[in-house]
């Protein structure tokens, strides 16, 4: 498998080189970013060329980066104090200045397009991230010429974050109801939705109202990178992967 | 009287054919469709906007009312993703395990879809036929989670618990030998393990499968109404995003299991069938054979599994519940199970892809994490979604009959397309 891998990414990079960036963090799968200009032109030769052959578009994801890496939980400068109890549904830890800027390189936008591309005959996958240019509307072009599989695809990107794919020759919604309003994944849409609908007695139809439900946090969002979870001090601890077994092994 | 050319009709969102919540609005020239216009999303839930308001291990549960006839199946591709972002592997026991229900779950999904697909295109003994086997692998399911169909055994690290030592029976004991006859056959084979279930299974499962042939391969009217229905060329298959059978069924040789194997596929024994011309007959020899393969697989799983006891789970109390009996005497193991089970783990920032090889075809999660305890984006990628989406080109020129055989062929299972 990684013999397979590194070609490919050999081969990415030296017909793409500038064009595709590689991403870290990735779990050891091709990931690069791209610019939303270059994407047709890259699709295209991704799909045409020998080298690549990538016939088959897997999926297309959107993904929407607002409040990417905020929790609502204290927790590096309260490891040695003890946590806070209280959740507050609007407030997010604050972030250092450096985790800021390294989001700020990393996420230039908020919303995104990632794109699964598979080769049969290489057998490789490989991962492409769009950002989107805009916020209202967030623009991309299409690749639904490229792949027929995108047309539902970028139809429930549309749907669901409000991504207009440009060259798209039949972006409707896909997934929502008819006349439905707002693009439901964002992240500022809220989980139990704007309106319920119930059947009304006297008006002998379904009628449509705001919600009655209050939005609670069952479960609050953590991101633990304190001390205790440091690999380097669990290896230390002599257990490797396996540091809370320590207790237990006598 | 006036003279048209075509007109629009609306099949669905409720008739028994469209297997769920299927709306079509058909453009037809006198009974050849024009256009198909899917509208789904009728059962439309937000799966992957629910599972970023949980940590990860709850949303196990959604995953299995996703395609609801193939339950593990889909824990298996959540389960995997984020092991691979954990960066951790489950112990061989509990890959073999998998390995062994995401097969009885191939059976149990290929079954409903042979019996569902032959009753849509008029054939009705089948769906009977089918049934009757599936009751069997039902209650496997029972007996390893405790229920018949969502059973949230997967969880990442391994598999919730080992197989049970014996196998539930519909009789007690003490009345086993008041009853006689009919009655008795319901617990055949229900004397042992689990594994001695399948085992007795597995020996008498290819004669079933022989029954269903006999029933349809031949059969004139069957053969009338799939041979040369929905012919997708290799190239257009690819392109449309097919996986699964209906790559297959177009001669793509195209398995994740032998491709990119994952859990303990690399070990097993098995062969791929692949169709010829792409038609809805194709489609389904490739089917049935598959329920061969599928049987062949559980019966090398079930050999090894008697062979090599062990653990099925990590043993890392920070993503396992610790044994109860521990948390009786060991303070550690008290604070562990609690923070496991209400916050949950955090996974490190990253993002992974796992894809398994789904009875329909490729089924994905992709994960976006951002350090936390819960999944900044779950995109689960539903093989039935592509699929349908080729509604419109399979069916064109053809009459209204065969797009009821189309809808068969395709294997739709709403709770996966909508999601």
């Amino acid at each position: 498998m990684s013999s397979r891998l590194e070609s490919m990414a050999e081969a990415l990079r030296s017909r793409f080189d500038g064009v595709l960036r590689r991403r870290e963090s990735a779990c050891g799968e091709l990931s690069y970013d791209l610019d939303a200009s270059d994407l047709p032109a890259t699709a295209k030769a991704l799909h045409d060329e020998e080298a690549f052959f990538y016939t088959t578009l897997i999926d297309v994801c959107g993904v929407d980066y607002l409040g990417y890496g905020q929790a609502q939980w204290r927790t590096e400068a309260a490891t040695e104090s003890g946590f806070s109890r209280a959740v507050e549904p609007d407030a997010s830890t604050t972030r250092s200045a450096s985790e800021r800027e390294r989001q700020a390189r990393e996420q230039p936008a908020r919303f995104a397009a990632v794109y699964h591309l598979l080769s049969l005959s290489r057998n490789v996958r490989l991962r492409l991230r769009t950002f989107a240019v805009g916020e209202n509307p967030p623009l991309l072009p299409s690749v639904a010429d490229i792949w027929q599989s995108a047309n539902w695809f970028e139809r429930e990107a549309f749907d669901l974050f409000g991504i207009v794919f440009e060259g798209h020759g039949d972006l409707r919604r896909i997934l929502t109801d008819y006349g439905f309003i707002g693009h439901p994944f964002r992240k500022d849409f809220p989980l139990s939705g704007r309106v319920e609908v119930r059947y009304d007695e006297d008006k002998r139809r379904v009628v449509y109202e705001p919600v009655s439900i209050e939005p609670r946090t069952l479960v609050p969002r953590v991101i633990r990178d304190d001390n205790r979870y440091r690999p380097a001090l669990r290896a230390e601890a002599g257990e490797g992967a396996n540091g809370a077994g320590q207790a237990d092994d006598g | 009287m006036a003279e048209f050319q075509s007109y629009t009709m609306n099949f669905g969102p409720q008739h028994p054919a469209a297997h769920g919540v299927l709306r079509l609005v058909l453009e037809m020239d006198g009974e050849v469709v024009v256009r198909a216009d899917p509208h789904i999303g009728l059962l439309h839930r937000a799966t992957e906007k629910l599972a970023e308001s949980k940590p990860y291990n709850q949303s196990i549960g959604y995953m299995d009312r996703l395609d609801y006839v193939s339950m593990m199946a889909n824990e298996h591709g959540y389960v995997l993703a984020i092991e691979k972002l954990l960066g951790i592997e489950p112990p061989p026991r509990a890959r073999y395990i998998r390995v062994m229900f995401d097969e009885i779950t191939r059976i149990l999904n290929h079954l409903l879809w042979l019996g569902c697909h032959g009753l849509d295109v008029g054939a009705m003994t089948i769906f009977l036929y089918c049934f009757r086997e599936r009751e069997n692998l039902m209650d496997c399911y029972e007996a390893v989670s405790g229920t018949r169909m969502h059973a949230t055994y997967y969880r990442p690290g391994g598999v919730y618990r080992d197989l049970p030592e014996r196998m539930p029976r519909h009789l007690a004991q003490r009345d086993a030998k008041k009853v006689s006859g009919r009655d008795k056959a319901l617990d055949e084979g229900r004397d042992g393990s689990l594994l001695d279930f399948i085992e007795h299974f597995t020996r008498r499962f290819p004669t079933h499968v022989d029954e269903y042939e006999t029933l349809l391969t031949e059969n004139r009217i069957w053969k009338q109404r799939t041979v040369g229905i929905g012919v997708v060329s290799p190239e257009r298959a690819l392109n449309l995003g097919f996986t699964g059978p209906m790559l297959r069924g177009s001669g793509v040789e195209w398995d994740l299991r032998k491709k990119q194997p994952y859990a303990a596929y690399a070990d097993m024994d098995f062969d791929i069938p692949v169709g010829v011309n792409g038609d809805c007959y194709d489609r389904y020899l490739v089917r049935v054979e598959e329920l061969r393969q599928s049987n062949r697989i559980i019966r090398q799983c079930v050999d090894w599994l008697r062979a090599n006891p062990g653990p099925v789970m990590v043993d890392d109390y920070k993503l396992a519940p610790p044994k109860r009996e521990e948390m009786k005497e060991k303070m550690e193991s008290l604070i562990h199970h609690f923070k496991l089970f209400t916050e949950g783990y955090c996974v490190p920032e990253g993002e992974s892809y796992a894809a398994v090889e789904h009875p329909k075809g490729e089924f994905g999660v992709y994960l976006v994490s951002d350090g936390a305890n819960k999944p900044f984006r779950v995109k689960i990628r539903a093989p039935g979604f592509a699929h349908l989406a080729a509604m419109d080109e399979m069916v064109r020129g053809h009459m209204l009959a065969d797009v009821v055989a189309m809808i068969g062929t395709m294997d739709v299972v709403f709770g996966e397309i909508d999601r």
